[in-house]
Order: C-alpha cells, then sequence, then structure tokens
C-alpha cells in the first residue's frame, strides 16, 4: 500500500501521517510556528498518596499495574544506564507476561544491552520505538520487521514532543542511582552512580504516571534532588538498576590513531587560526576519540594564552573535569557524565553543574543554550556536497545512530565537523546524505585529514583564515579526492515501506528512512 | 603445476582495508566468486569485476574464488588476487594498476631527510594516510617487518602501492631483503619510481654494489630516467668497521644509516635509553658519511609511546651531526622534524637569500649576493625548502615575505 508522500522544503518525500497521527513536512530552519497551549498530564490530588510519603511499591510488577499499564501505552525510560541498563528490558518482559501488547517504548536514546526487546517486538507487545536505534535494532527496523513506524528524535525534540503534546507519556519508569520513598531522585550515590539524569526530567514532570526505580534507598530527602518526589507515583527497590562498568567507562581515552590525531591537531589549529577560540570561549566536544583530542589540544591552546573558557556543555568527560580543576574553563554545564572523573567531579565539584536538556536546547524553550556557544565539535556518518549531515543511517541504508543532541547543537555559531574523508573505503563526503539529519545552512566546518571545506556561507570563516597555511579545499574537491582513492560507490537500495522518520527539533518530518532492499 | 589451491592477503575482526582471497583452480565451470564484505552494498559489483578482470588477464577460466573483504582498496584488491595467482601459475605476468600522475616525481640528492616513516610492506591499512603526516621519506619495508612466507605477497602490494598510493612529496623508499630475495624485491619495484632504495645490514661495500649494479640494469632496461638513490645500514660490527667504505661503494649513495637493535644484539650488549653501547659505533658512522658527503641518519626510537624520551634522543642525535632518524609510528615524525628542523638564525638567513634570489629575478641580474656573499643555485634550493618545512612545521606563515620586509 502505498503512502501518499509530499516533498518538504528540503525536497525529501515524507508523508503526511505517521502511525495513524497527522504530521508537518519539514518548512526550513526557524520556519515553524506551533500554536496552542503546552501539554499538561491529567491534574492529581496529595490525598491519593499515603500520608507518611511512602510511595514503595513491592515490585516493577506491582508498579506498573499500579499505575494502569494496558494495551497501547506511550512508555519512557531514560539512558543514563548507558549500555548497563537492567530495567528497561524488564518493564516489556512483565508487559509480555501480562499480555499486553502494542505499547509504544519511548527512551531518551538506547543500547546494544537493549538488543533484547526485539523478542517483544517480534511477540507483538511493543508497536514501535521511538528514540534512537542502533546495532540488532537498527538492523530489524532497517528490514522493516517493526510492526509500527519508528520516529527519530533528537534530545531536545524529544523534550519538544512532549512538552507540545506530540507523545503523551503514559508512564515513565526513571531508574534512578539515589531514591527516598518519596520518589526525590538523583545522578549520584550507591553502586550505579551515572552523575546527572538530565534526560529524566522533563519525563517526571509530563508524564501521567511516574516509577522511580532505585537500588539505593536513602532516607528522606534524597538531596539535592534532580527529580522530585510530587511528580511520582511510585518508588520500586531493586538488586541493581544497572551494571557499574557499563554505566560510565572506567575512562574515556583520547583517540590513538595518527589519522584521528591528525585531524584533531587540524581542528584546534583551525580554531586558533581563524580566531573562533578567545578568552571566555563556550564550547562542546563530544566523548569520541577525536574529539577528546581536540579537547586536550585546545586546553594546551587556552594554557599557553593564558585564557580560560567560560563554560564547557557537557557530555562531560576527564579532559573537560581538568580544564576545570585547572582552572582553564569556569563551569561545565553537564547533562550525562561519560567517565568516573566526570562523575566523582559532578559529585564533588559545585561548579560541575547537572543541566537538563529541558532547559538546554528545546523548541519550546524560551533561548536556546546551544545558539549561545562558540564552539560546536559534532560527527557525521555521511555529508553532501551542500553540507547537509547524516547521522542516523550508513552509507548502506542501514539505521546505526541515534540522533542525540546533533540536530540541536547545530545551532551553535560555529558547528565543526572533524571526519575522516572515508572509512574503509567508504566516503563520509558524497553527492547526497542518505538520510537528511541537518540542513547544511547550519553546518560550517568540515575538517578531514586531507584538507577543510568551509561551507561558502561563512564568508567570514574563509576570509578569516587566509595565509594561515591551513588546507582549505571546497567540498566538491572533498569529495572527488575520496572517490578517487575510494572509487565511486553505488547508492543503497530501497523499498517504498517507510520504517522510521526522522524529526526536526521543531517536529516538522525533514526525513524518512525506507526498508533496505535485500539483494 | 602441482597447487591447485592458495590463500594469499589477511582477514579477521581486526584487520581492515585489507582482503583475503582463497582461489581453487578447476578444470570446468567457468569462475565462481563468493564475496563477503562490510562494503558490499557499495562496492559489491565493482570488486566482483575487478576479480573477473584480474582472473582474465591471467586466463585462468575456470576456478572458485572466496573474497573475504575488510574495506580493501581496489589497488590491494588487484594485488591480493595476482598473490594468489602466482602461488599456482608459473608466471612472468603482473597485473599492474595505473600509475598515478602525482606519483612521478623525483627527488634531490641533497633533499632533507630529517623523518622517514617505516611502513610493514604488507599492511595496507597504514600505507593510504602514511603520506599525511609529513614525513620527508615513506619506507615501504620488505625486510623485517614481513614474515618469510609472505615476501612475495607484500613484494605485489608494495609495486601496486608506488602505483597507487598518494605520499604526497615525500620521498619514495622501499627496504629490500637481503640476497636473491632482495633482487627480486628490486625487479619489482624499481620500474615504479622508487626515489631510494635501503640495503639493510651492509657488512662490506659488496652488498651496495650487488644492489645498485642491478638497480642499474633495471634502470636502462626500462629506460627509467629519475635516479635511485640508495641508503646503506649499517646493522653490524663488521658494518662499522667498513663504513668509510660502504659510504663510498656508489655514487648513489646520499645518506647512510644505523640500525642499532641488529648492531647491539651483534656486539652482544644491551640497547640502553643513553646510548653509550653504541656511543663510538654511532660517531664513526657520521664520520664516515660526512667523509663521503653523504647524510649520516640515525636509528629508529623504539618506545612510541615516549616522545620526551624521543625529543631528548633527537637534540642528542643532532649534535652528534646526524640528519635525520628513522620513525615506525607517524606520532613520532612531528617530534623528529622540529628537532631536526633548522635554528631561528638558520632560519632567518635562509628567508633572505630566498628574498635575494627573487629580487635578481626582477631586476634581472645573473648573479645572485647577500651582502658580499654570492649565492650559489643549490643553496637557494636548499633554503627554500627550509622555508617549506618551517611553514609545515608551522613556524612561519606562507605569507612570511610580508613579514621580512
Amino acid at each position: 500500500m502505498a503512502v501518499k508522500t509530499v516533498k518538504n522544503a528540503a525536497g525529501r518525500s515524507v508523508p503526511l501521517e505517521i502511525n495513524g497521527e497527522p504530521v508537518i513536512p519539514f518548512m526550513g530552519v526557524g520556519k515553524y510556528w506551533p500554536e496552542g497551549a503546552r501539554y499538561s498530564p491529567p491534574v492529581p490530588t496529595c490525598q491519593d498518596f499515603p500520608a507518611d510519603g511512602n510511595k514503595l511499591a513491592g515490585s516493577l510488577e506491582e508498579a506498573l499495574k499500579k499505575c494502569g499499564l494496558k494495551s497501547g501505552m506511550t512508555i519512557s525510560t531514560h539512558h543514563h544506564m548507558r549500555d548497563g541498563d537492567l530495567i528497561s528490558n524488564r518493564i516489556f518482559e512483565i508487559a509480555s507476561r501480562m499480555g499486553v501488547k502494542d505499547l509504544v517504548w519511548f527512551p531518551s536514546a538506547s543500547f546494544p544491552c537493549n538488543d533484547p526487546v526485539i523478542r517483544y517486538l517480534d511477540d507483538g507487545t511493543i508497536n514501535r520505538i521511538e528514540g534512537s536505534m542502533n546495532g540488532p535494532l537498527g538492523r530489524y527496523v532497517s528490514e522493516g520487521k517493526m510492526k509500527g513506524t519508528a520516529v527519530l528524535r533528537s534530545h531536545g525534540g524529544r523534550v519538544q514532543a512532549i512538552q507540545d503534546g506530540e507523545v503523551k507519556i503514559d508512564i515513565a519508569v526513571l531508574a534512578a542511582p539515589s531514591a527516598d520513598s518519596f520518589g526525590n531522585a538523583r545522578g549520584t550515590g550507591g553502586i550505579s552512580s551515572c552523575g546527572v539524569l538530565g534526560y529524566a526530567k522533563a519525563d517526571s514532570m509530563v508524564a501521567s504516571k511516574v516509577i522511580v526505580v532505585t537500588d539505593n534507598l536513602v532516607d528522606l530527602p534524597c538531596f539535592p534532588m534532580e527529580i522530585e518526589g510530587n511528580y511520582v507515583d511510585n518508588v520500586v527497590v531493586v538488586d541493581k538498576i544497572g551494571i557499574p562498568e557499563k554505566i560510565v567507562s572506567g575512562t574515556t581515552e583520547i583517540t590513538k590513531s595518527p589519522d584521528r590525531l591528525l585531524i584533531a591537531e587540524l581542528t584546534a589549529s583551525f580554531l586558533e587560526k581563524s580566531g573562533i577560540l578567545k578568552d571566555g570561549v563556550r564550547m562542546q566536544a563530544g566523548a569520541g576519540g577525536t574529539s577528546l583530542a581536540i579537547a586536550v589540544f585546545v586546553h594546551q591552546m587556552l594554557k599557553q594564552k593564558g585564557w580560560k573558557s567560560s563554560f564547557g556543555f557537557g557530555g562531560s568527560t576527564k579532559y573537560m573535569v581538568k580544564m576545570l580543576e585547572e582552572g582553564q574553563m569556569g563551569y561545565i554545564l553537564d547533562a550525562q557524565a561519560f567517565d568516573l572523573d566526570a562523575v566523582r567531579s559532578v559529585e564533588a565539584n559545585p561548579n560541575h553543574v547537572p543541566y537538563s536538556v529541558f532547559n538546554a536546547y528545546n523548541y519550546h524553550s524560551k533561548g536556546n543554550l546551544t545558539s549561545m556557544m562558540d564552539i560546536m565539535i559534532l560527527g557525521a556518518t555521511e555529508i553532501d556536497l551542500n553540507f547537509n549531515g547524516n547521522v542516523v543511517t550508513h552509507s548502506d541504508g542501514y539505521l546505526l545512530h541515534g540522533i542525540g543532541g546533533w540536530q540541536n547543537c547545530l545551532h551553535a555559531r560555529n558547528v565543526i565537523l572533524p571526519v575522516p574523508l572515508f572509512r574503509d573505503r567508504i566516503p563520509v563526503i558524497v553527492d547526497e546524505v542518505t538520510t537528511l539529519c541537518g540542513p547544511g545552512e547550519l553546518i560550517d566546518v568540515i575538517i578531514t585529514e586531507r584538507g577543510i571545506a568551509i561551507n561558502p556561507l561563512r564568508r567570514d570563516l574563509i576570509k578569516s583564515i587566509k595565509g594561515s597555511g591551513l588546507p582549505l579545499r571546497t567540498i566538491k574537491e572533498l569529495k572527488e579526492e575520496a572517490e578517487k582513492i575510494c572509487g565511486k560507490p553505488r547508492k543503497a537500495e530501497f523499498e517504498e515501506k517507510i520504517v522510521a522518520a526522522v524529526k526536526w527539533v521543531d517536529g516538522t518530518v525533514i526525513d524518512v528512512v525506507r526498508k533496505i532492499k535485500t539483494r | 603445476m602441482n597447487r591447485v589451491k592458495a590463500v594469499a592477503g589477511n582477514a579477521g575482526p581486526k584487520v581492515r582495508s585489507d582482503c583475503e582471497m582463497t582461489l581453487e583452480l578447476k578444470r570446468k565451470g567457468g569462475i565462481s566468486i563468493d564475496l563477503t564484505s562490510k562494503v558490499k552494498a557499495l562496492y559489491g559489483e565493482s570488486i566482483l569485476k575487478q576479480c573477473n578482470e584480474v582472473l582474465k588477464f591471467f586466463g585462468i577460466r575456470n576456478a572458485d574464488l572466496t573474497v573475504n573483504d575488510s574495506g580493501a582498496l581496489p589497488f590491494v584488491i588487484s594485488a591480493r588476487l595476482e598473490a594468489a595467482v602466482r602461488k599456482l601459475l608459473d608466471t612472468d605476468q603482473e597485473y599492474i594498476p595505473e600509475m598515478l600522475s602525482v606519483n612521478k616525481y623525483s627527488t634531490a640528492r641533497d633533499r632533507f631527510r630529517f623523518s622517514r616513516l617505516y611502513l610493514p610492506g604488507n599492511g595496507p591499512g597504514l600505507m593510504l594516510n602514511a603520506g599525511l603526516h609529513s614525513a620527508d621519506g615513506i619506507i615501504l619495508d620488505l625486510e623485517d617487518s614481513v614474515a618469510p612466507d609472505r615476501k612475495d605477497e607484500a613484494r605485489i602490494l608494495v609495486r601496486n602501492a608506488l602505483c597507487q598510493v598518494d605520499f604526497r612529496g615525500a620521498e619514495r623508499m622501499v627496504r629490500i631483503n637481503q640476497g636473491e630475495t632482495g633482487l627480486s624485491d628490486l625487479r619489482a619495484v624499481i620500474p615504479w619510481n622508487v626515489n631510494l632504495v635501503l640495503i639493510p645490514k651492509c657488512d662490506s661495500p659488496e652488498n651496495v654494489i650487488i644492489a645498485d649494479k642491478e638497480i642499474s640494469a633495471i634502470r636502462k632496461k626500462m629506460k627509467i630516467r629519475n635516479p635511485v638513490y640508495l641508503m646503506p645500514i649499517i646493522e653490524s660490527a663488521s658494518g662499522v668497521e667498513n663504513s668509510s667504505a660502504i659510504a663510498r661503494a656508489s655514487e648513489n649513495i646520499v645518506a647512510m644509516a644505523i640500525g642499532l637493535e641488529d648492531l647491539t644484539a651483534d656486539m652482544g650488549v644491551m640497547r640502553s635509553r643513553e646510548g653509550k653501547e653504541s656511543f663510538y659505533s654511532r660517531g664513526r658512522l657520521v664520520i664516515a658519511a660526512k667523509a663521503a658527503g653523504v647524510q649520516p641518519i640515525d636509528s629508529v626510537f623504539s618506545d612510541v609511546a615516549d616522545l620526551e624520551g624521543l625529543r631528548l634522543n633527537v637534540l642528542d642525535s643532532r649534535a652528534m651531526g646526524f640528519e635525520g632518524m628513522g620513525c615506525i609510528h607517524p606520532r613520532q615524525i612531528a617530534v623528529i622534524n622540529a628537532g631536526f628542523a633548522p635554528g631561528e638564525a638558520e632560519l632567518e638567513k635562509s628567508m633572505k637569500i630566498v628574498m635575494a634570489f627573487e629580487e635578481a629575478g626582477r631586476t634581472g641580474q645573473g648573479v645572485v649576493a647577500l651582502g658580499t656573499k654570492m649565492i650559489d643555485q643549490p643553496v637557494v634550493v636548499r633554503a627554500r625548502k627550509m622555508i617549506d618545512l618551517a611553514i609545515k612545521l608551522g613556524r612561519i606563515s606562507t605569507e612570511w615575505r610580508e613579514k621580512i620586509k
């Protein structure tokens, strides 16, 4: 059956309806103004809750039943337990046993440890996932095996969707490293500390029902709380909410690859010579090996010049913590801690502040933190001649990554993508991205080991590095060089069926992913 | 023909940019290719087409071929398949990929040879981006980094890399094996614009002379015009004793290197960080090289993680008179280049020389002088290289002329 599609402002064919609900095609960056009021969950009353504040339920199953779990509901979880998450899969195991069908799983991200939910997609317990998918889950969806259509949103887009009511969470199940019996909870303490619970806060405020699951029940009040008990219905105590060594990396390490180091060095040099790096600079660098190396080089440069970054925006790592502790960074605003040093720092350092994505970069906020950032270092699986970026599929057409905060971060002043020109023969710079996730007008600089391409829209940046000796190339030249080395790749082939929709930060549909054609 | 089945190349979970070819000749049934590749969706057809072409080139009409690919580039795929074919057929034919026009550059006797990066001759993954790290030379090594039973396939891979990988102006070097194997190496690689051949374990001038003769014969036969320079490596006590004669064994020698791992083994001593045990040998080699007018080149520093140790080692080395050093990891290149690079005063002088030369060109003067000194052409060449290097090292900008006025 053919779905009616239209061309959106980016020229991509998208449907007007997804999972039976009408959707708005992408209209261009900053072209969509929503109407109406913010969504609110049903109003509760305090007399429905125990006077002594004790909301403990005997088990997760009991709590889910108390919250009225039934077919068709939307269940949200957060991903702060990362690849050590022991709770999400259990929800669906319980639901499957109860005979509940057609749930929508709405995680802030999924990890390889969540692959077992494929069983509950197969048996009909889950209708679809609206969140990131990678590995076997991505493959499952790409091959058209999921009943409903996946919806991929950025972290900010996820908050936008729950604020404007595009997604109505029936039950939020929030794992918390520490909690009290009233439901106040935080990301630190206990055996499963993850540092911060930045992605869980918004869910706690708008879900109809909220279950906090902890392995570290503390006396009231659990302070300083990130999740407030007055939003919480039930508290469940379990042996373990996560596998500690998989919640955070013991340590994040900079890349050892000489080619990636070269890209990092070029990036640092670009930041310096273009004048983007300055005293008071606001920056974000991710947790990938190349980004970490860039952070190290930037730290050295700040030190040499006697400059200080006014704040850094996390995901935080030990390299950012080092900048904070050695005085080259004023504050870390943190939505997630990637390694043990970052967790230790957020527990001990008042200038390392848990900061919810709720405030950071959601479309319905009164201002956007990312548009205030000077330096934004991001990655991509593909970039095309118009500087458009793809982060969700690989060139072979399979869904392999979530969007994360990537789309939101594109609003920074200088968006820089350090990427290799090709990965194992697969060119990163292509004629046209397989899946459009970010419009090229927001992507400023591509830095590869074989040269730097600056978006022609940024004449100021092009001018700023004139005579610097940096290897400036056009994006077309870079693409041609990649194809000269690797050969021109065939495009992935797809069937008609849409398996996933990719949302832009404002909730409009920027592109879709179609079922892979298996030959 | 005894064998009907052969394997060449590499596969496995850690292998990247390489492939493994398992070829079995058949009496009938045509060509059947079984391809496993993570880039199959994008390059599957191209890989199959390429394999068919290679088999056809060698006249193979009936065979089962299993390709286990981990993102190998075309020059690697054809090298691996040719290696498998050659194990089964007795043939002189070579399936040569296109020689890139950018790879036809020549090199000069007096160019800087601060850093030269060793690449294992049978590891394609490290070759692709080797030219990006600003080493003065890239050594495709057929000797110690290649297992004895892989020498033949490495030779084919290195030949293809010489044709297809752009080393971006780095001097194109090959380290050959000793003896007969080394002569086979030369016959395979010299036709493909090798700028310099490293001759390992030179104990006497004979080692150099044999290689030099072979190279001359190949150059004559193939009408090769670019020079092929030589760098003997001294790796034994007798080599040190004969270093003066070795350095003068051929006019094609431009540099002479010392290899301390083998030398200390030959001496029966441990190699230490401060290098007291090799002090005499290194000193002797420097004098022998300088007296013969060739560049003395120091041994590699084997602790890749210890960049500070390397920096001190380079300073020491330069102070002794060495003019370059081998690298076993790209991270070492910048440290070595910086250590051997000219000092401030030298750099300033070079800039003045180039400016004077350009001024003379503008005013049509035949003779260039700086102060009271006449400047010869090679001096200008060397000064330009010094400036290029300083730009590469980020010491001065490309607009340096503005600043010196």
